[in-house]
């Protein structure tokens, strides 16, 4: 199913919080809403669910009218599914009935045979007949996607899905999430504020900030070519230069010269001054450098470090260097520039 | 040290202590059990062929229509009161639990003496309607189950609205996304997961019938606790009075099972999210839905609390005499020596749970405040045999010696007060553990190593923490003692009225209107747990 979002409105109390919010979802795509708390995503994701009213704009699901002005289907009749972030299981139903709630409508024979089906794939057989308090926060999670999954909704929603779990579960879950979702070919949009957690998931990822989308890409070109500051600051880390454009396109920094950057959104004019976005893999260490900077801070993480440097002009930039070179605080290393994707911005005022 | 090197470092004192309170009603059941199984078999003939058959079938009868009605209306209440905006929503929100301050057996003859063919209403209806009206008879089954409905579905109310507001907004959204239209909501989703709440709070009910007394008696219906109390009073048999006994505790027993197993259930049905919105109701629609609480409260409270106001001010220029204060002076005191003792007594055991929270420790705790199960009619005769034996043991051991045993130990206030800590453990019992459960364990060592040890850690970490939970658990002793009638009727001192025995014995005469002013009285002291309940249920809206 094709979604569409277009320029959904809606305020509170006379804050907006929603203002004008498109995009298009393709079917089969997963969607992502990426952005900090109390940026409005939540509220979007309950708009289409129709649990919310907007106040203006249209939700289309192909070419039925979910939402739009003077019209809102009541939930129960979008054939959207969804995924909430407590899970929100049923404590009075076993696992398998938990998962054959949505099918009352359909034969018993019929229903079991989903059910199993549903179990089978989010990896739970042996659980059926488990209550969801003996049931690890994993498997609850497991178990409210499979119900969810189950009446073959047209569009799936996931509030924060992976947000109540550990670290190690997330990044297996988020995998193995992405895998099921595109074993569907279920058209999915999910909502969160970790990236790590948007980046394996989703297909392309909309990063919203105070009620609007700031940009809506893949997750590559979400990090390696930000639209905007926020965008660059809010996806990966990394740290900003001043730079000069020079006459070829190119641009100079204390670390020395930059290769041209995307023609498109450089705001690069001769002589003009920018804001160079730096990732940690766009530093590099080099002993033969003739640039060298000074190890302010050091996180050591196994396979890297990550640097903190200061240069000669007193900028600080981040650095990722194999774990071999062990260098010590306020010792100077030699560092050069290795860029792909150059992202300059006007510099702040 | 470790906590389990604590607990055993503890030792035996707990247990002892948990024992010797577990002790009180375990010497009931066994005395019951010994005098039940004891009687010589022509007694349990006649009682088997005359009195049962009658006295079982009216009790399951009442049970059973009292249970289903009240929790009839406590479910919807609590559904309308926490699902719907409408006028009035949030007054109805508490005031519906008001009728707990009217025990039933004032409701009762309130009901009798107002409905009555010669009473106001009926009286008043025929000035209009013309001499041939007739109302249905108050005093008949559909009247008792009626009348017990109105003063027990707060149970239900209270328990299932809590349930309802706790299920939150989510469980409707999940129902929402799965394709359930709001009706269908509220029958796969909504009722289910309150269940075990609205199942808890009919099992009370259902014990609170099997062991009411005053009410059956106004009503001239024939249950156990009447036919317990007329062997014990007029035939003074206390054999037949004891296999009565022992034949509903085994329906007690079946009550409680249910109410224990609602209570594990409650463990695990909860779904979080927050508190659903109410849907606003406009037009006939609310008018209709206002209705039902406004009738409740009209009939449980308002129209009773007028008529006793009314009768009240009628007699108490005569009634108001000495013998009144005296009355009062002695429920008060009862009152009080039973809060302290029922609140010592509960102190001891959540100490002991405290300081050795094991399995045995446990379930001797359990079983001390399983009291409050046994009908108050039964513990009388249950408390009976032992305090006889015991007198009988200290009028020996006082020969023996070649002293005189000067009295009888039976019918002193001793025994009244053992007979109160039995039902009453478990109404202090609960708050005083969840007050203690929340000083832990890290709360004493930090205490200690900034000096303050035993005594001192008592009195200024454990006491003023505690004070709350002892407040609380020592007015409901108080005000359930008031309201307690069968124990008092049948273990007091000789002579030794009480108001509760001053209402038995002025509608045992059918002086219903005289009733009220001692009724009032019980009625008035009645409100101040339920004032603690609502403010403890009202704070989230």
């Amino acid at each position: 199913m094709r979604l569409v979002i277009d320029s959904i409105r809606r305020s509170f109390d006379g804050t907006p919080v929603l203002q004008d919010i498109s995009f298009t979802l393709a079917p089969g795509t997963i969607g992502c809403l990426l952005g900090p708390s109390g940026c409005g995503k939540t509220t979007l994701l309950r708009i289409i669910a129709g649990f919310e009213t907007a106040d203006g704009g249209r939700v289309l699901a192909d070419d039925r009218v979910l939402t739009a002005p003077g019209v809102r289907l009541p939930p129960p009749e979008r054939h959207i599914g969804m995924v909430f972030q407590d899970h929100a299981l049923f404590p009075h139903l076993d696992v398998l009935a938990n998962i054959a709630f949505g099918l009352h409508h359909r034969p018993k024979a019929e229903r079991d045979t989903r059910a199993r089906e549903l179990i089978e794939a989010v990896g739970l057989a042996g659980l059926a007949t488990r209550r969801p308090h003996e049931l690890s926060g994993g498997q609850q999670q497991r178990v409210a996607l499979a119900r969810a999954l189950a009446p073959g909704p047209q569009l799936l929603l996931l509030d924060e899905p992976l947000s109540s779990l550990d670290a190690e579960l997330r990044r297996q879950l988020g995998a193995e999430l992405r895998q099921i979702l595109k074993r569907y070919g279920t058209t999915a949009l999910l909502v969160t504020h970790d990236q790590q957690e948007a980046f394996a998931i989703a297909d392309e990822v909309g990063v919203m900030r105070d009620g609007r989308i700031e940009q809506w890409a893949t997750p590559y070109d979400l990090y390696h070519r930000p639209a905007t500051r926020f965008v660059a600051e809010f996806v990966g880390s990394g740290s900003f230069v001043v730079g000069r454009c020079r006459a070829d396109g190119s641009i100079d920094t204390a670390l020395g010269a930059a290769s041209a950057p995307h023609a498109a959104d450089c705001p690069c004019t001769p002589g003009s001054t920018v804001d160079l976005l730096l990732r940690p893999d766009d530093v590099v260490h080099d002993d033969a450098s003739a640039t060298t900077a000074e190890v302010l801070a050091k996180a050591f993480r196994g396979a890297d470090f990550l640097y903190t440097l200061r240069l000669p002009d007193g900028t600080q930039v981040l650095s990722l260097v194999p774990s071999h070179h062990d260098h010590h605080i306020g010792e100077r290393i030699g560092v050069r520039l290795e860029t792909d994707h150059v992202v300059a911005f006007e510099p702040r005022s | 040290m470790n906590p389990s090197a604590a607990a055993a470092d503890d030792g035996r004192g707990p247990l002892l202590i948990a024992a010797a309170v577990a002790a009180l009603p375990i010497t009931v059941l066994i005395a019951l059990a010994v005098g039940a199984i004891g009687a010589p078999a022509a007694d349990m003939r006649h009682l088997l062929e005359h009195v049962l058959p009658g006295v079982l079938l009216n009790t399951v009868v009442l049970v059973v229509g009292v249970t289903l009605l009240a929790g009839l209306l406590g479910t919807v209440l609590a559904w309308l009161v926490s699902s719907y905006d409408f006028p009035l929503r949030s007054v109805f929100a508490w005031a519906l639990l008001l009728p707990m301050a009217i025990p039933a057996y004032v409701l009762a003859f309130v009901a009798i003496a107002g409905l009555d063919f010669a009473g106001p209403v009926q009286t008043a209806l025929r000035g209009v309607f013309g001499e041939g009206l007739r109302l249905p008879p108050i005093r008949s089954t559909g009247g008792v189950i009626l009348v017990m409905s109105l003063a027990l579905y707060p149970y239900v109310y209270l328990l299932a609205r809590g349930a309802f507001a706790t299920q939150g907004r989510r469980a409707l959204e999940v129902a929402a996304t799965l394709g359930l239209t709001p009706r269908q909501a509220l029958l796969r989703v909504q009722l289910p997961l309150a269940r075990p709440w609205i199942a808890g709070g009919m099992a009370l009910v259902a014990m609170e019938t099997l062991a009411d007394f005053g009410t059956v008696a106004v009503f001239n219906y024939d249950t156990f606790t009447t036919a317990i109390w007329r062997a014990w009073s007029t035939l003074y048999s206390i054999e037949a009075a004891l296999q009565l006994a022992g034949a509903l505790v085994l329906l007690v027993a079946i009550a409680l099972m249910f109410e224990q197993r609602a209570r594990a259930a409650q463990r695990h049905t909860a779904l979080g999210g927050p508190a659903a919105p109410r849907r606003r109701l406009a037009g006939w629609r609310a008018a209709a839905v206002t209705a039902l609480p406004a009738t409740v409260l009209l009939l449980a409270l308002v129209l009773p609390g007028i008529a006793l106001g009314a009768w009240a001010l009628e007699h108490a220029a005569r009634d108001l005499d000495a013998d009144w204060w005296s009355a009062a002076g002695r429920s008060v005191a009862l009152g009080l020596m039973a809060a302290a003792l029922v609140c010592a007594l509960a102190i001891a055991l959540a100490y002991a749970v405290r300081a050795r929270p094991d399995g045995t420790t446990r379930g001797l705790a359990r079983l001390a405040t399983l009291g409050y199960a046994l009908p108050g009619t039964v513990l009388a005769v249950g408390v009976f045999l032992p305090v006889a034996g015991l007198n009988n043991l200290f009028e020996a051991a006082a020969r023996a010696i070649g002293a005189d045993w000067p009295g009888y130990l039976q019918g002193t206030v001793a025994v009244l007060l053992l007979a109160y800590a039995v039902r009453f453990l478990a109404v202090a019992h609960a708050p005083l553990e969840a007050n203690l459960g929340r000083i832990t364990r890290s709360i004493d060592d930090g205490a200690r190593l900034l000096g303050a040890e035993g005594l001192a850690l008592l009195r200024r970490v454990h006491l003023p923490l505690l004070r709350t939970g002892l407040l609380t658990a020592a007015a409901l002793v108080f005000v359930d003692v008031m309201k307690e009638m069968p124990i008092t009727l049948m273990t007091r001192p000789f002579g030794w009225d009480t108001l509760a025995v001053r209402v038995f014995e002025l509608t045992s005469e059918g002086e219903w209107t005289r009733a009220a002013l001692p009724a009032l009285a019980i009625v008035l002291v009645g409100l101040l747990p339920v004032a603690l309940l609502l403010r403890r249920a009202e704070r989230p809206g």
